[in-house]
């Protein structure tokens, strides 16, 4: 007699999880895996923030302000519905892993600047079903392509960091002053920060990094060992958000 | 055949009413209606030209149009080479409306007459102020 029912699940159960198990899991040191130094010519785009520079200013959106504008954020008003591509937050909430009741005061007290991660490894890449959010082979953004969106939302409950909006109504009634040179976006897709990849077409810096009065965001290409950001990464330290979740973020925070 | 005279009076009184529609636009000269777009181009030298051809143009923009959409948001490609060498970004608000700024004499017309759903373009993409 052949085998069983249950020995056949078994026996199919096994190869499945031998065969894709690496796929599915991902690499298990995923989240201290250095960025690939393999080819120079491929770029990396990345961000540090420096977080005491930023405490400088209080109160200070600069970044806020300046991108939300550029790119037709619209100011909803409405914490259920609102959209945001780079903000700021508790440092609690922004490093949940890294906190704790005796750190220092400032550190503690003050809030982060987050915005999307561009990370080496996107989870919101994995379950968009449509591709219409994918990691640009040549320099690493996460990119969006609100053509092919269909707002299912899979990736906003895939970003562990909270990057990611949705428009759940026209955002143009809520765009105070319409840049017509950037596409405002319609009801029912899903929008985060594009690290200012038509700013970069241009050979500009991002929005914030420029606007930054205190200098605080430092932007280049992290596979260039020379450029200003390793530099920089190299003499202070620096912690990135949830990095123990493998997804590899790209936005470093000098302590 | 009985009632010869009525019948043959009641099949042409019905062929006239069922082809009026026909007779009636062709009498009023709506038949012949066609939708002629405003053609805007800026005074500019070097800007009296579109980016390719206006046969191609007239043809062919939808393709066009595409095509530029997935190179620049998919390839990052956002620059554009015309046939006579001029580069031009890729870009519908900024390059296409910067001449053709009167949507509403320009793209909508013959898009209305053809009934053509235009993918909602502008329901992201910026359209130029158009004095009405």
């Amino acid at each position: 007699m052949g085998i069983d029912r249950r020995k056949f699940l078994t026996i199919a159960g096994l190869t499945t999880i031998t065969t894709l198990g690496k796929k599915v899991i991902g690499n298990p040191s995923g989240g201290d895996e250095v960025v690939e130094t393999g080819s120079k010519a491929v770029k990396r785009w990345a961000m540090a923030i420096d977080m005491k520079k930023c405490r400088q200013h209080e109160g200070c959106v600069e970044c806020t302000r300046i991108c939300h504008k550029i790119h037709n954020v619209p100011d909803i008003g409405n914490s259920k519905e609102e959209v945001k591509w780079i903000w700021k937050e508790d440092f609690e909430a922004a490093f949940p892993n890294q906190h704790h009741d005796l750190l220092e005061k400032e550190v503690n007290e003050n809030s982060v600047v987050v915005l999307c991660n561009h990370c080496d490894n996107p989870p919101c890449v994995k379950v968009c079903p449509t591709k219409s959010t994918w990691k640009r082979e040549e320099d690493g953004i996460v990119m969006m392509d609100m053509h092919r969106c269909i707002g299912c939302r899979y990736c906003i409950a895939g970003c562990p960091y909270g990057s990611r909006s949705f428009n759940w109504r026209d955002p143009r009634p809520f765009i105070e002053e319409v840049n017509p040179e950037y596409p405002t976006r319609t009801k029912g897709v899903v929008e985060k920060c594009n690290f200012c990849a038509e700013r970069l077409a241009d050979g500009l810096l991002p929005a914030c990094v420029e606007i930054c009065p205190e200098k605080a965001l430092v932007f280049g290409n992290v596979n260039d060992p020379e450029s200003e950001i390793r530099l920089i990464l190299k003499s202070r330290h620096s912690i990135r958000r949830k990095p123990v979740l493998g997804t590899n973020p790209q936005i470093y925070y000098l302590v | 055949m009985y009632d010869a005279g009525k019948i043959i009076l009641g099949i042409l009184i019905f062929l006239i009413l069922a082809t009026s529609p026909f007779w009636f636009s062709k009498a009023t000269g709506q038949a012949d209606y066609l939708p002629d777009p405003i053609i805007l181009t800026k005074d500019t030298p070097g800007k009296d030209l579109c980016v390719m051809p206006t046969e191609y143009m007239r043809s062919s923009h939808m393709e066009l149009l595409n095509d530029w959409r997935n190179s620049v948001v998919r390839d990052g490609i956002r620059k554009f080479t015309s046939p006579d060498g001029k580069e031009y970004k890729k870009s519908l608000s900024n390059t296409c409306m910067d001449c053709h700024s009167n949507k509403t004499d320009f793209c909508d017309k013959c898009h209305n007459f053809m009934a053509v759903e235009e993918q909602n373009c502008w329901s992201c993409h910026v359209e130029p102020k158009e004095e009405l």
